[in-house]
Protein backbone atom coordinates (compact mmCIF):
# COMPACT_ATOMS: atom_id res chain seq x y z
CA UNK A 1 0.00 0.00 0.00
CA UNK A 2 2.74 2.42 0.95
CA UNK A 3 4.71 1.38 -2.07
CA UNK A 4 1.69 2.04 -4.13
CA UNK A 5 1.33 5.59 -2.93
CA UNK A 6 4.97 6.51 -3.48
CA UNK A 7 5.02 4.99 -6.94
CA UNK A 8 1.80 6.86 -7.61
CA UNK A 9 3.54 10.09 -6.76
CA UNK A 10 6.59 9.21 -8.78
CA UNK A 11 4.68 8.55 -11.97
CA UNK A 12 2.33 11.51 -11.60
CA UNK A 13 3.00 14.41 -13.93
CA UNK A 14 5.00 17.11 -12.13
CA UNK A 15 2.49 19.93 -12.54
CA UNK A 16 -0.93 18.91 -11.23
CA UNK A 17 -3.93 20.95 -12.14
CA UNK A 18 -5.88 21.84 -8.95
CA UNK A 19 -8.94 19.83 -9.98
CA UNK A 20 -6.78 16.72 -10.34
CA UNK A 21 -5.17 17.36 -6.98
CA UNK A 22 -8.47 17.50 -5.15
CA UNK A 23 -9.67 14.42 -6.99
CA UNK A 24 -6.53 12.58 -5.95
CA UNK A 25 -7.03 13.69 -2.36
CA UNK A 26 -10.61 12.56 -2.43
CA UNK A 27 -9.58 9.25 -3.89
CA UNK A 28 -6.94 8.75 -1.22
CA UNK A 29 -9.49 9.44 1.51
CA UNK A 30 -11.99 7.09 -0.10
CA UNK A 31 -9.35 4.40 -0.25
CA UNK A 32 -8.72 4.88 3.44
CA UNK A 33 -12.36 4.65 4.42
CA UNK A 34 -13.41 2.00 1.92
CA UNK A 35 -12.21 -1.04 3.92
CA UNK A 36 -14.23 0.08 6.93
CA UNK A 37 -17.32 0.40 4.78
CA UNK A 38 -16.65 -3.04 3.32
CA UNK A 39 -16.42 -4.80 6.67
CA UNK A 40 -19.19 -2.75 8.28
CA UNK A 41 -22.08 -5.10 7.35
CA UNK A 42 -20.55 -7.96 9.30
CA UNK A 43 -19.95 -5.86 12.38
CA UNK A 44 -23.38 -4.25 12.32
CA UNK A 45 -25.08 -7.64 11.97
CA UNK A 46 -22.82 -9.24 14.54
CA UNK A 47 -23.48 -6.39 16.93
CA UNK A 48 -27.25 -6.54 16.59
CA UNK A 49 -27.76 -10.29 16.26
CA UNK A 50 -24.66 -11.67 17.98
CA UNK A 51 -23.06 -9.51 20.60
CA UNK A 52 -26.12 -7.65 21.85
CA UNK A 53 -28.18 -10.83 22.35
CA UNK A 54 -25.21 -12.37 24.13
CA UNK A 55 -24.86 -9.52 26.60
CA UNK A 56 -28.61 -9.32 26.91
CA UNK A 57 -28.76 -12.98 27.89
CA UNK A 58 -26.31 -12.36 30.75
CA UNK A 59 -28.61 -9.56 31.91
CA UNK A 60 -31.62 -11.79 31.42
CA UNK A 61 -30.10 -14.62 33.42
CA UNK A 62 -30.00 -12.32 36.45
CA UNK A 63 -33.68 -11.47 36.24
CA UNK A 64 -36.96 -13.14 36.74
CA UNK A 65 -39.15 -12.44 33.79
CA UNK A 66 -42.53 -13.58 32.65
CA UNK A 67 -42.42 -13.47 28.89
CA UNK A 68 -46.12 -12.74 28.58
CA UNK A 69 -45.93 -9.59 30.72
CA UNK A 70 -43.54 -7.59 28.51
CA UNK A 71 -40.08 -6.20 29.18
CA UNK A 72 -41.27 -3.94 32.02
CA UNK A 73 -42.07 -6.97 34.14
CA UNK A 74 -38.39 -7.94 34.54
CA UNK A 75 -37.12 -7.92 38.03
CA UNK A 76 -33.67 -8.42 39.43
CA UNK A 77 -33.00 -11.69 41.26
CA UNK A 78 -29.20 -11.81 41.18
CA UNK A 79 -27.89 -15.36 40.98
CA UNK A 80 -31.23 -16.95 41.97
CA UNK A 81 -31.80 -18.37 38.49
CA UNK A 82 -28.40 -20.06 38.59
CA UNK A 83 -29.09 -21.48 42.04
CA UNK A 84 -32.47 -22.67 40.91
CA UNK A 85 -31.02 -24.36 37.82
CA UNK A 86 -28.17 -26.02 39.69
CA UNK A 87 -30.52 -27.51 42.28
CA UNK A 88 -33.10 -28.59 39.69
CA UNK A 89 -32.83 -32.38 39.38
CA UNK A 90 -33.91 -32.16 35.74
CA UNK A 91 -30.96 -29.95 34.97
CA UNK A 92 -28.58 -32.48 36.51
CA UNK A 93 -30.28 -35.30 34.63
CA UNK A 94 -30.11 -33.39 31.36
CA UNK A 95 -26.40 -32.79 31.92
CA UNK A 96 -25.78 -36.47 32.54
CA UNK A 97 -27.74 -37.33 29.40
CA UNK A 98 -25.72 -34.82 27.40
CA UNK A 99 -22.42 -36.20 28.67
CA UNK A 100 -23.58 -39.74 27.97
CA UNK A 101 -24.43 -38.82 24.37
CA UNK A 102 -21.15 -36.95 23.96
CA UNK A 103 -19.20 -40.06 24.95
CA UNK A 104 -21.41 -42.73 23.37
CA UNK A 105 -21.53 -41.04 19.98
CA UNK A 106 -18.22 -39.17 20.11
CA UNK A 107 -15.78 -41.92 21.07
CA UNK A 108 -16.88 -44.39 18.35
CA UNK A 109 -16.83 -41.57 15.78
CA UNK A 110 -13.11 -41.13 16.25
CA UNK A 111 -12.25 -44.77 16.87
CA UNK A 112 -13.81 -45.62 13.51
CA UNK A 113 -12.91 -42.48 11.57
CA UNK A 114 -9.16 -42.63 12.30
CA UNK A 115 -8.39 -46.11 10.95
CA UNK A 116 -10.98 -45.71 8.21
CA UNK A 117 -9.32 -42.53 6.96
CA UNK A 118 -5.95 -44.33 7.06
CA UNK A 119 -7.34 -47.26 5.07
CA UNK A 120 -8.94 -44.96 2.50
CA UNK A 121 -5.75 -42.96 2.25
CA UNK A 122 -3.46 -45.93 1.71
CA UNK A 123 -5.73 -48.19 -0.34
CA UNK A 124 -8.03 -46.19 -2.57
CA UNK A 125 -6.98 -44.17 -5.56
CA UNK A 126 -9.52 -43.80 -8.31
CA UNK A 127 -12.54 -44.42 -6.10
CA UNK A 128 -11.37 -42.14 -3.31
CA UNK A 129 -13.40 -39.08 -4.28
CA UNK A 130 -16.52 -41.16 -4.62
CA UNK A 131 -16.03 -42.78 -1.21
CA UNK A 132 -15.22 -39.49 0.51
CA UNK A 133 -18.28 -37.91 -1.08
CA UNK A 134 -20.49 -40.78 0.04
CA UNK A 135 -19.24 -40.52 3.62
CA UNK A 136 -19.89 -36.80 3.59
CA UNK A 137 -23.49 -36.83 2.36
CA UNK A 138 -25.15 -37.20 5.80
CA UNK A 139 -23.34 -34.10 6.94
CA UNK A 140 -25.03 -32.00 4.25
CA UNK A 141 -28.51 -33.48 4.70
CA UNK A 142 -31.32 -31.97 6.73
CA UNK A 143 -31.36 -33.27 10.30
CA UNK A 144 -35.14 -33.50 10.09
CA UNK A 145 -35.08 -35.70 7.00
CA UNK A 146 -32.49 -37.89 8.70
CA UNK A 147 -34.46 -38.16 11.92
CA UNK A 148 -37.65 -38.98 10.01
CA UNK A 149 -36.14 -41.84 8.02
CA UNK A 150 -34.48 -43.27 11.11
CA UNK A 151 -37.80 -43.10 12.93
CA UNK A 152 -39.28 -45.44 10.33
CA UNK A 153 -36.22 -47.68 10.10
CA UNK A 154 -36.11 -48.08 13.89
CA UNK A 155 -39.86 -48.48 14.30
CA UNK A 156 -40.59 -51.31 16.75
CA UNK A 157 -43.27 -53.29 14.99
CA UNK A 158 -42.58 -52.59 11.35
CA UNK A 159 -39.09 -51.15 11.05
CA UNK A 160 -36.43 -52.45 8.70
CA UNK A 161 -33.91 -52.85 11.51
CA UNK A 162 -36.08 -55.18 13.54
CA UNK A 163 -37.09 -57.05 10.39
CA UNK A 164 -33.42 -57.80 9.75
CA UNK A 165 -32.51 -58.74 13.30
CA UNK A 166 -33.35 -62.17 14.67
CA UNK A 167 -35.14 -62.53 17.99
CA UNK A 168 -37.94 -60.50 19.55
CA UNK A 169 -38.39 -56.93 18.27
CA UNK A 170 -36.49 -54.22 20.13
CA UNK A 171 -38.38 -51.07 21.11
CA UNK A 172 -35.66 -48.77 19.74
CA UNK A 173 -37.45 -45.50 20.31
CA UNK A 174 -39.81 -46.36 23.16
CA UNK A 175 -37.40 -47.89 25.67
CA UNK A 176 -35.14 -45.51 27.60
CA UNK A 177 -31.97 -47.56 27.17
CA UNK A 178 -32.46 -48.32 23.47
CA UNK A 179 -33.66 -44.79 22.68
CA UNK A 180 -30.33 -43.45 23.89
CA UNK A 181 -28.43 -46.03 21.88
CA UNK A 182 -30.44 -45.15 18.79
CA UNK A 183 -29.80 -41.42 19.16
CA UNK A 184 -26.10 -41.98 19.77
CA UNK A 185 -26.02 -44.13 16.64
CA UNK A 186 -27.75 -41.51 14.52
CA UNK A 187 -25.32 -38.83 15.70
CA UNK A 188 -22.41 -41.21 15.03
CA UNK A 189 -23.80 -41.94 11.58
CA UNK A 190 -24.21 -38.28 10.74
CA UNK A 191 -20.75 -37.04 11.75
CA UNK A 192 -18.56 -40.04 10.90
CA UNK A 193 -17.94 -38.76 7.37
CA UNK A 194 -17.04 -35.31 8.60
CA UNK A 195 -14.33 -36.77 10.81
CA UNK A 196 -13.05 -39.08 8.08
CA UNK A 197 -12.69 -36.05 5.82
CA UNK A 198 -10.84 -34.11 8.51
CA UNK A 199 -8.41 -36.97 9.13
CA UNK A 200 -7.93 -37.53 5.40
CA UNK A 201 -6.97 -33.90 4.91
CA UNK A 202 -4.34 -34.28 7.63
CA UNK A 203 -3.05 -37.59 6.21
CA UNK A 204 -2.52 -36.00 2.80
CA UNK A 205 0.06 -33.68 4.32
CA UNK A 206 2.18 -36.57 5.65
CA UNK A 207 4.98 -37.33 3.21
CA UNK A 208 4.71 -40.63 1.37
CA UNK A 209 8.45 -41.16 1.85
CA UNK A 210 7.86 -41.93 5.51
CA UNK A 211 5.64 -44.90 4.67
CA UNK A 212 7.99 -46.02 1.93
CA UNK A 213 10.96 -46.01 4.28
CA UNK A 214 8.92 -47.92 6.83
CA UNK A 215 7.86 -50.49 4.21
CA UNK A 216 11.51 -51.03 3.28
CA UNK A 217 12.27 -51.57 6.94
CA UNK A 218 9.56 -54.24 6.97
CA UNK A 219 6.94 -52.37 8.96
CA UNK A 220 3.41 -53.77 8.70
CA UNK A 221 0.39 -51.63 7.84
CA UNK A 222 -0.59 -51.64 11.48
CA UNK A 223 2.89 -50.49 12.50
CA UNK A 224 2.79 -47.75 9.90
CA UNK A 225 -0.54 -46.60 11.26
CA UNK A 226 0.53 -46.85 14.88
CA UNK A 227 4.02 -45.36 14.65
CA UNK A 228 3.89 -42.98 11.68
CA UNK A 229 0.34 -41.80 11.01
CA UNK A 230 -1.00 -41.67 14.54
CA UNK A 231 1.69 -39.44 16.09
CA UNK A 232 1.56 -37.06 13.13
CA UNK A 233 -2.23 -36.94 13.34
CA UNK A 234 -2.18 -35.73 16.91
CA UNK A 235 -2.84 -32.05 16.16
CA UNK A 236 -5.76 -32.98 13.92
CA UNK A 237 -7.08 -35.38 16.56
CA UNK A 238 -7.07 -32.56 19.04
CA UNK A 239 -8.89 -30.31 16.62
CA UNK A 240 -11.47 -32.90 15.54
CA UNK A 241 -12.17 -34.05 19.09
CA UNK A 242 -12.61 -30.45 20.18
CA UNK A 243 -15.18 -29.94 17.42
CA UNK A 244 -16.99 -33.15 18.39
CA UNK A 245 -16.99 -32.16 22.03
CA UNK A 246 -18.39 -28.70 21.38
CA UNK A 247 -20.97 -30.05 18.94
CA UNK A 248 -22.09 -32.98 21.06
CA UNK A 249 -22.48 -30.93 24.21
CA UNK A 250 -24.98 -28.74 22.36
CA UNK A 251 -26.89 -31.75 21.01
CA UNK A 252 -30.46 -30.75 20.27
CA UNK A 253 -31.90 -31.64 16.90
CA UNK A 254 -31.52 -35.43 16.76
CA UNK A 255 -33.17 -36.28 20.11
CA UNK A 256 -35.65 -33.42 19.71
CA UNK A 257 -36.99 -34.80 16.43
CA UNK A 258 -36.54 -38.54 17.02
CA UNK A 259 -38.35 -38.59 20.35
CA UNK A 260 -41.69 -36.73 20.51
CA UNK A 261 -42.02 -34.57 23.66
CA UNK A 262 -44.99 -36.60 24.93
CA UNK A 263 -43.09 -39.89 24.64
CA UNK A 264 -42.52 -41.87 27.81
CA UNK A 265 -38.76 -41.73 27.30
CA UNK A 266 -38.61 -37.99 26.56
CA UNK A 267 -36.89 -37.23 29.86
CA UNK A 268 -34.34 -40.01 29.39
CA UNK A 269 -33.04 -38.40 26.20
CA UNK A 270 -33.45 -34.75 27.22
CA UNK A 271 -30.16 -32.94 26.66
CA UNK A 272 -29.28 -29.68 28.37
CA UNK A 273 -29.92 -27.71 25.18
CA UNK A 274 -33.40 -29.30 25.01
CA UNK A 275 -33.95 -28.52 28.68
CA UNK A 276 -33.07 -24.90 27.98
CA UNK A 277 -35.39 -24.77 24.99
CA UNK A 278 -38.26 -26.21 26.98
CA UNK A 279 -37.67 -23.89 29.89
CA UNK A 280 -37.88 -20.87 27.57
CA UNK A 281 -40.46 -21.78 24.98
CA UNK A 282 -42.75 -24.15 26.86
CA UNK A 283 -42.52 -22.76 30.39
CA UNK A 284 -41.84 -19.13 29.41
CA UNK A 285 -39.09 -18.86 32.03
CA UNK A 286 -36.53 -16.97 29.95
CA UNK A 287 -34.42 -15.94 32.96
CA UNK A 288 -33.68 -19.48 34.12
CA UNK A 289 -33.30 -20.65 30.53
CA UNK A 290 -30.60 -18.01 29.99
CA UNK A 291 -28.89 -19.08 33.21
CA UNK A 292 -28.94 -22.68 31.96
CA UNK A 293 -27.40 -21.63 28.63
CA UNK A 294 -24.54 -19.89 30.43
CA UNK A 295 -23.98 -22.84 32.75
CA UNK A 296 -23.76 -25.07 29.70
CA UNK A 297 -21.37 -22.62 28.09
CA UNK A 298 -19.03 -22.77 31.09
CA UNK A 299 -19.17 -26.56 31.13
CA UNK A 300 -18.28 -26.67 27.43
CA UNK A 301 -15.44 -24.20 27.99
CA UNK A 302 -14.12 -26.22 30.93
CA UNK A 303 -14.23 -29.54 29.06
CA UNK A 304 -12.61 -28.00 25.99
CA UNK A 305 -9.87 -26.64 28.19
CA UNK A 306 -9.46 -30.05 29.86
CA UNK A 307 -9.22 -31.63 26.44
CA UNK A 308 -6.45 -29.25 25.41
CA UNK A 309 -4.57 -30.09 28.62
CA UNK A 310 -4.97 -33.76 27.84
CA UNK A 311 -3.41 -33.31 24.44
CA UNK A 312 -0.58 -31.26 25.82
CA UNK A 313 0.67 -27.93 24.65
CA UNK A 314 2.19 -29.07 21.38
CA UNK A 315 -1.04 -30.51 20.05
CA UNK A 316 -2.97 -27.39 20.82
CA UNK A 317 -0.45 -24.91 19.49
CA UNK A 318 0.01 -26.81 16.23
CA UNK A 319 -3.60 -26.19 15.41
CA UNK A 320 -3.64 -22.63 16.58
CA UNK A 321 -0.86 -21.80 14.17
CA UNK B 1 2.21 -46.62 -2.89
CA UNK B 2 3.16 -49.81 -4.59
CA UNK B 3 0.69 -52.06 -2.81
CA UNK B 4 -2.23 -49.87 -3.77
CA UNK B 5 -3.15 -51.56 -7.03
CA UNK B 6 -2.66 -55.26 -6.36
CA UNK B 7 -5.57 -57.30 -5.11
CA UNK B 8 -3.97 -58.71 -2.00
CA UNK B 9 -6.17 -60.26 0.68
CA UNK B 10 -5.64 -57.25 2.92
CA UNK B 11 -6.71 -54.92 0.13
CA UNK B 12 -9.84 -56.97 -0.49
CA UNK B 13 -10.65 -56.79 3.19
CA UNK B 14 -10.11 -53.05 3.25
CA UNK B 15 -12.33 -52.56 0.23
CA UNK B 16 -15.01 -54.69 1.88
CA UNK B 17 -14.81 -52.61 5.06
CA UNK B 18 -14.91 -49.27 3.28
CA UNK B 19 -17.69 -50.56 1.04
CA UNK B 20 -19.72 -51.73 4.04
CA UNK B 21 -19.37 -48.24 5.43
CA UNK B 22 -20.66 -46.73 2.20
CA UNK B 23 -23.68 -49.06 2.27
CA UNK B 24 -24.38 -48.21 5.89
CA UNK B 25 -24.27 -44.51 5.08
CA UNK B 26 -26.26 -44.76 1.87
CA UNK B 27 -29.01 -47.13 3.06
CA UNK B 28 -31.16 -44.53 4.85
CA UNK B 29 -31.14 -42.36 1.71
CA UNK B 30 -32.12 -45.32 -0.40
CA UNK B 31 -35.01 -46.12 1.94
CA UNK B 32 -36.19 -42.50 1.95
CA UNK B 33 -36.55 -42.55 -1.83
CA UNK B 34 -38.03 -46.05 -1.92
CA UNK B 35 -40.55 -45.30 0.85
CA UNK B 36 -41.53 -42.09 -0.94
CA UNK B 37 -43.07 -44.30 -3.63
CA UNK B 38 -45.05 -46.58 -1.30
CA UNK B 39 -48.13 -46.08 0.83
CA UNK B 40 -48.14 -46.54 4.57
CA UNK B 41 -49.26 -50.15 4.54
CA UNK B 42 -46.47 -51.12 2.12
CA UNK B 43 -43.79 -49.33 4.10
CA UNK B 44 -44.64 -51.27 7.22
CA UNK B 45 -45.07 -54.61 5.49
CA UNK B 46 -42.79 -57.45 6.49
CA UNK B 47 -40.37 -57.64 4.74
CA UNK B 48 -40.25 -53.90 3.99
CA UNK B 49 -40.04 -52.77 0.36
CA UNK B 50 -36.54 -52.51 -1.07
CA UNK B 51 -37.50 -51.27 -4.51
CA UNK B 52 -39.60 -48.39 -5.84
CA UNK B 53 -43.38 -48.61 -5.84
CA UNK B 54 -46.09 -46.70 -7.63
CA UNK B 55 -47.51 -44.42 -4.97
CA UNK B 56 -45.28 -41.39 -5.38
CA UNK B 57 -47.95 -39.12 -6.89
CA UNK B 58 -50.54 -40.31 -4.39
CA UNK B 59 -48.08 -39.51 -1.60
CA UNK B 60 -47.49 -36.03 -2.98
CA UNK B 61 -51.24 -35.48 -3.19
CA UNK B 62 -51.59 -36.55 0.43
CA UNK B 63 -48.72 -34.26 1.36
CA UNK B 64 -50.48 -31.31 -0.30
CA UNK B 65 -53.61 -32.15 1.64
CA UNK B 66 -51.80 -32.01 4.97
CA UNK B 67 -49.36 -29.17 4.37
CA UNK B 68 -49.10 -26.02 2.24
CA UNK B 69 -46.13 -27.91 0.84
CA UNK B 70 -45.41 -25.72 -2.19
CA UNK B 71 -45.45 -22.63 0.01
CA UNK B 72 -43.06 -24.32 2.43
CA UNK B 73 -40.81 -25.26 -0.46
CA UNK B 74 -41.02 -21.68 -1.74
CA UNK B 75 -40.17 -20.32 1.69
CA UNK B 76 -37.15 -22.61 1.96
CA UNK B 77 -36.01 -21.53 -1.50
CA UNK B 78 -36.57 -17.87 -0.74
CA UNK B 79 -34.72 -17.91 2.59
CA UNK B 80 -31.81 -19.98 1.26
CA UNK B 81 -31.48 -17.85 -1.88
CA UNK B 82 -31.57 -14.56 0.01
CA UNK B 83 -29.03 -15.82 2.58
CA UNK B 84 -26.74 -17.01 -0.20
CA UNK B 85 -26.97 -13.87 -2.34
CA UNK B 86 -26.32 -11.58 0.62
CA UNK B 87 -23.42 -13.69 1.84
CA UNK B 88 -21.77 -13.80 -1.57
CA UNK B 89 -21.67 -10.02 -1.85
CA UNK B 90 -21.05 -9.07 1.78
CA UNK B 91 -18.46 -11.76 2.54
CA UNK B 92 -16.57 -11.03 -0.67
CA UNK B 93 -16.54 -7.31 0.17
CA UNK B 94 -15.26 -7.90 3.70
CA UNK B 95 -12.83 -10.59 2.54
CA UNK B 96 -11.52 -8.20 -0.09
CA UNK B 97 -10.97 -5.48 2.52
CA UNK B 98 -9.14 -7.90 4.83
CA UNK B 99 -7.03 -9.39 2.04
CA UNK B 100 -6.03 -6.28 0.11
CA UNK B 101 -6.42 -3.14 2.18
CA UNK B 102 -4.26 -1.88 5.00
CA UNK B 103 -6.15 -0.09 7.72
CA UNK B 104 -5.89 0.69 11.41
CA UNK B 105 -7.26 -2.07 13.63
CA UNK B 106 -7.27 -4.65 10.85
CA UNK B 107 -5.70 -7.42 12.91
CA UNK B 108 -8.03 -6.99 15.87
CA UNK B 109 -11.08 -6.70 13.66
CA UNK B 110 -10.16 -9.87 11.79
CA UNK B 111 -9.54 -11.69 15.07
CA UNK B 112 -13.05 -10.61 16.07
CA UNK B 113 -14.48 -12.11 12.90
CA UNK B 114 -12.71 -15.43 13.51
CA UNK B 115 -13.52 -15.34 17.22
CA UNK B 116 -17.22 -14.90 16.53
CA UNK B 117 -17.18 -18.37 14.95
CA UNK B 118 -16.33 -19.88 18.32
CA UNK B 119 -19.50 -18.73 20.06
CA UNK B 120 -21.80 -21.70 20.48
CA UNK B 121 -25.08 -21.04 18.72
CA UNK B 122 -27.40 -22.23 21.49
CA UNK B 123 -26.23 -19.33 23.64
CA UNK B 124 -27.94 -16.96 21.26
CA UNK B 125 -31.18 -18.89 20.83
CA UNK B 126 -33.23 -17.15 23.52
CA UNK B 127 -31.92 -13.58 23.18
CA UNK B 128 -32.13 -13.77 19.39
CA UNK B 129 -35.76 -14.71 19.73
CA UNK B 130 -36.25 -11.67 21.94
CA UNK B 131 -34.45 -9.35 19.52
CA UNK B 132 -36.68 -10.63 16.71
CA UNK B 133 -39.66 -10.01 18.94
CA UNK B 134 -38.51 -6.43 19.59
CA UNK B 135 -37.98 -5.83 15.87
CA UNK B 136 -41.37 -7.33 15.07
CA UNK B 137 -39.73 -9.94 12.85
CA UNK B 138 -41.37 -12.99 14.41
CA UNK B 139 -42.92 -15.15 11.70
CA UNK B 140 -41.08 -13.21 8.98
CA UNK B 141 -38.44 -14.71 6.68
CA UNK B 142 -36.25 -11.67 7.37
CA UNK B 143 -35.57 -13.12 10.81
CA UNK B 144 -33.95 -16.08 9.05
CA UNK B 145 -31.79 -14.46 6.39
CA UNK B 146 -30.73 -11.11 7.86
CA UNK B 147 -28.77 -12.22 10.97
CA UNK B 148 -26.51 -14.54 8.98
CA UNK B 149 -26.24 -12.31 5.90
CA UNK B 150 -22.48 -11.83 6.34
CA UNK B 151 -21.15 -15.01 7.92
CA UNK B 152 -17.72 -15.14 9.54
CA UNK B 153 -16.77 -18.39 7.80
CA UNK B 154 -17.55 -16.76 4.44
CA UNK B 155 -15.42 -13.73 5.20
CA UNK B 156 -12.59 -16.03 6.21
CA UNK B 157 -12.87 -18.15 3.05
CA UNK B 158 -13.04 -15.11 0.77
CA UNK B 159 -10.08 -13.45 2.45
CA UNK B 160 -7.98 -16.58 2.01
CA UNK B 161 -8.94 -16.87 -1.62
CA UNK B 162 -8.56 -13.22 -2.61
CA UNK B 163 -5.26 -13.00 -0.74
CA UNK B 164 -3.76 -15.99 -2.51
CA UNK B 165 -5.40 -16.20 -5.93
CA UNK B 166 -5.81 -12.62 -7.13
CA UNK B 167 -2.63 -10.87 -8.26
CA UNK B 168 -2.06 -7.62 -6.45
CA UNK B 169 -0.69 -6.06 -9.62
CA UNK B 170 -4.08 -6.42 -11.20
CA UNK B 171 -5.78 -4.53 -8.40
CA UNK B 172 -3.09 -1.86 -8.43
CA UNK B 173 -3.42 -1.53 -12.19
CA UNK B 174 -7.17 -1.05 -11.90
CA UNK B 175 -6.63 1.68 -9.35
CA UNK B 176 -4.05 3.36 -11.59
CA UNK B 177 -6.57 3.35 -14.39
CA UNK B 178 -8.84 5.36 -12.15
CA UNK B 179 -11.21 2.68 -10.90
CA UNK B 180 -12.88 3.58 -7.62
CA UNK B 181 -12.77 1.10 -4.75
CA UNK B 182 -16.21 -0.35 -5.40
CA UNK B 183 -15.59 -0.49 -9.12
CA UNK B 184 -12.30 -2.35 -8.59
CA UNK B 185 -14.08 -4.80 -6.35
CA UNK B 186 -17.01 -5.38 -8.62
CA UNK B 187 -15.34 -5.45 -12.05
CA UNK B 188 -11.89 -6.79 -11.26
CA UNK B 189 -12.00 -8.84 -8.05
CA UNK B 190 -15.47 -10.43 -8.16
CA UNK B 191 -15.14 -11.95 -11.65
CA UNK B 192 -11.96 -13.70 -10.54
CA UNK B 193 -13.54 -15.13 -7.39
CA UNK B 194 -15.65 -17.72 -9.22
CA UNK B 195 -14.38 -20.88 -7.48
CA UNK B 196 -14.47 -19.37 -3.99
CA UNK B 197 -17.91 -17.88 -4.57
CA UNK B 198 -19.12 -21.26 -5.79
CA UNK B 199 -17.92 -23.01 -2.66
CA UNK B 200 -19.23 -20.32 -0.36
CA UNK B 201 -22.56 -20.23 -2.16
CA UNK B 202 -23.03 -23.98 -1.80
CA UNK B 203 -22.08 -24.07 1.86
CA UNK B 204 -24.36 -21.15 2.66
CA UNK B 205 -27.27 -22.52 0.67
CA UNK B 206 -27.00 -25.96 2.25
CA UNK B 207 -26.85 -24.59 5.78
CA UNK B 208 -29.75 -22.21 5.20
CA UNK B 209 -31.81 -24.92 3.53
CA UNK B 210 -31.25 -27.37 6.39
CA UNK B 211 -31.57 -24.87 9.22
CA UNK B 212 -34.01 -26.22 11.76
CA UNK B 213 -33.52 -24.38 15.04
CA UNK B 214 -33.80 -20.91 13.46
CA UNK B 215 -37.26 -21.40 11.96
CA UNK B 216 -38.31 -23.46 15.00
CA UNK B 217 -37.77 -20.45 17.22
CA UNK B 218 -39.15 -17.63 15.04
CA UNK B 219 -41.70 -19.04 12.59
CA UNK B 220 -45.27 -19.28 13.79
CA UNK B 221 -47.72 -19.95 10.96
CA UNK B 222 -47.61 -23.14 8.93
CA UNK B 223 -47.62 -21.14 5.67
CA UNK B 224 -44.33 -19.59 6.70
CA UNK B 225 -42.64 -22.81 7.79
CA UNK B 226 -39.56 -23.86 5.89
CA UNK B 227 -39.41 -27.48 4.72
CA UNK B 228 -37.69 -29.04 7.77
CA UNK B 229 -40.18 -27.43 10.14
CA UNK B 230 -43.15 -28.31 7.93
CA UNK B 231 -42.08 -31.95 7.65
CA UNK B 232 -41.61 -32.26 11.37
CA UNK B 233 -45.05 -30.79 12.03
CA UNK B 234 -46.57 -33.65 10.03
CA UNK B 235 -45.26 -36.23 12.45
CA UNK B 236 -47.89 -37.34 14.93
CA UNK B 237 -47.76 -40.04 17.59
CA UNK B 238 -50.10 -42.59 16.02
CA UNK B 239 -51.06 -41.95 12.46
CA UNK B 240 -48.22 -40.29 10.66
CA UNK B 241 -48.61 -40.60 6.90
CA UNK B 242 -45.14 -42.03 6.39
CA UNK B 243 -45.37 -42.35 2.63
CA UNK B 244 -46.29 -38.70 2.23
CA UNK B 245 -43.68 -37.66 4.77
CA UNK B 246 -40.97 -39.62 2.97
CA UNK B 247 -42.05 -38.07 -0.34
CA UNK B 248 -41.65 -34.65 1.28
CA UNK B 249 -38.26 -35.60 2.71
CA UNK B 250 -37.13 -36.88 -0.67
CA UNK B 251 -38.17 -33.66 -2.37
CA UNK B 252 -36.39 -31.65 0.33
CA UNK B 253 -33.21 -33.73 0.03
CA UNK B 254 -33.01 -34.09 -3.74
CA UNK B 255 -31.78 -30.61 -4.76
CA UNK B 256 -28.92 -30.75 -2.27
CA UNK B 257 -27.97 -34.30 -3.21
CA UNK B 258 -27.82 -33.34 -6.88
CA UNK B 259 -25.79 -30.21 -6.14
CA UNK B 260 -23.52 -32.27 -3.92
CA UNK B 261 -22.86 -34.91 -6.56
CA UNK B 262 -21.61 -32.22 -8.93
CA UNK B 263 -19.53 -30.33 -6.42
CA UNK B 264 -18.52 -32.79 -3.73
CA UNK B 265 -14.79 -32.28 -4.10
CA UNK B 266 -14.85 -28.53 -4.01
CA UNK B 267 -17.42 -28.45 -1.23
CA UNK B 268 -15.54 -30.89 0.99
CA UNK B 269 -12.33 -28.96 0.42
CA UNK B 270 -13.99 -25.64 1.21
CA UNK B 271 -15.70 -26.84 4.35
CA UNK B 272 -12.63 -28.50 5.79
CA UNK B 273 -10.34 -25.64 4.78
CA UNK B 274 -12.53 -23.27 6.73
CA UNK B 275 -12.56 -25.55 9.72
CA UNK B 276 -8.93 -26.61 9.62
CA UNK B 277 -7.34 -23.26 9.03
CA UNK B 278 -9.82 -21.49 11.28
Amino acid sequence: MNNMLTSDAATAPPALVPADASRARWRRRARKLAPYAFIAPFFVLFGVFGLFPLLFSIWLSLHQWDAAAGLAAMHWVGLENYKYAVTDPWFAKSLLNTLWFAVASGVPQHLVALPLAFLIHTTLKRSRNFVVGAYFVPYVTSSVAIALIFTTLFSKDFGVINAMLPGPPIDWLGDAFWARITIAFVVFWRYLGWNVVLYLSALQVISGDLYEAATLDGASRWQQFRYIALPLLKPMMFFAITLTLIGNLQLFEEPFILIPPDSGVATSVMTTAMFMYRMAFSDGDFGTASAVSWLLFFIIAALTWGNSRLFGKEGASDVAR
Amino acid sequence: MSHADRLTPSRVMTLALVGAGVVLLAAPFWFTFVFATHDRADIFANPPPLWFGTHFLANVALLLERLPFWRNLGMSLYVATMTTALNLVLCALAGYAFAVHEFAGKKILFALVVGSMMLPSFLNMIPTFMVMDLLGWIDSPRALYVPGAAGALGIFLMRQYIGSAIPRDLIDAARMDGCGELRTFWSVVMPLCGPALGTLGLITFINAWNNFVGPLVVMRSVEHYTLPLALRSMQSPNNTEWGALMAGSAIAMLPLLVAFVFSARRLVAGLTAGAVRG
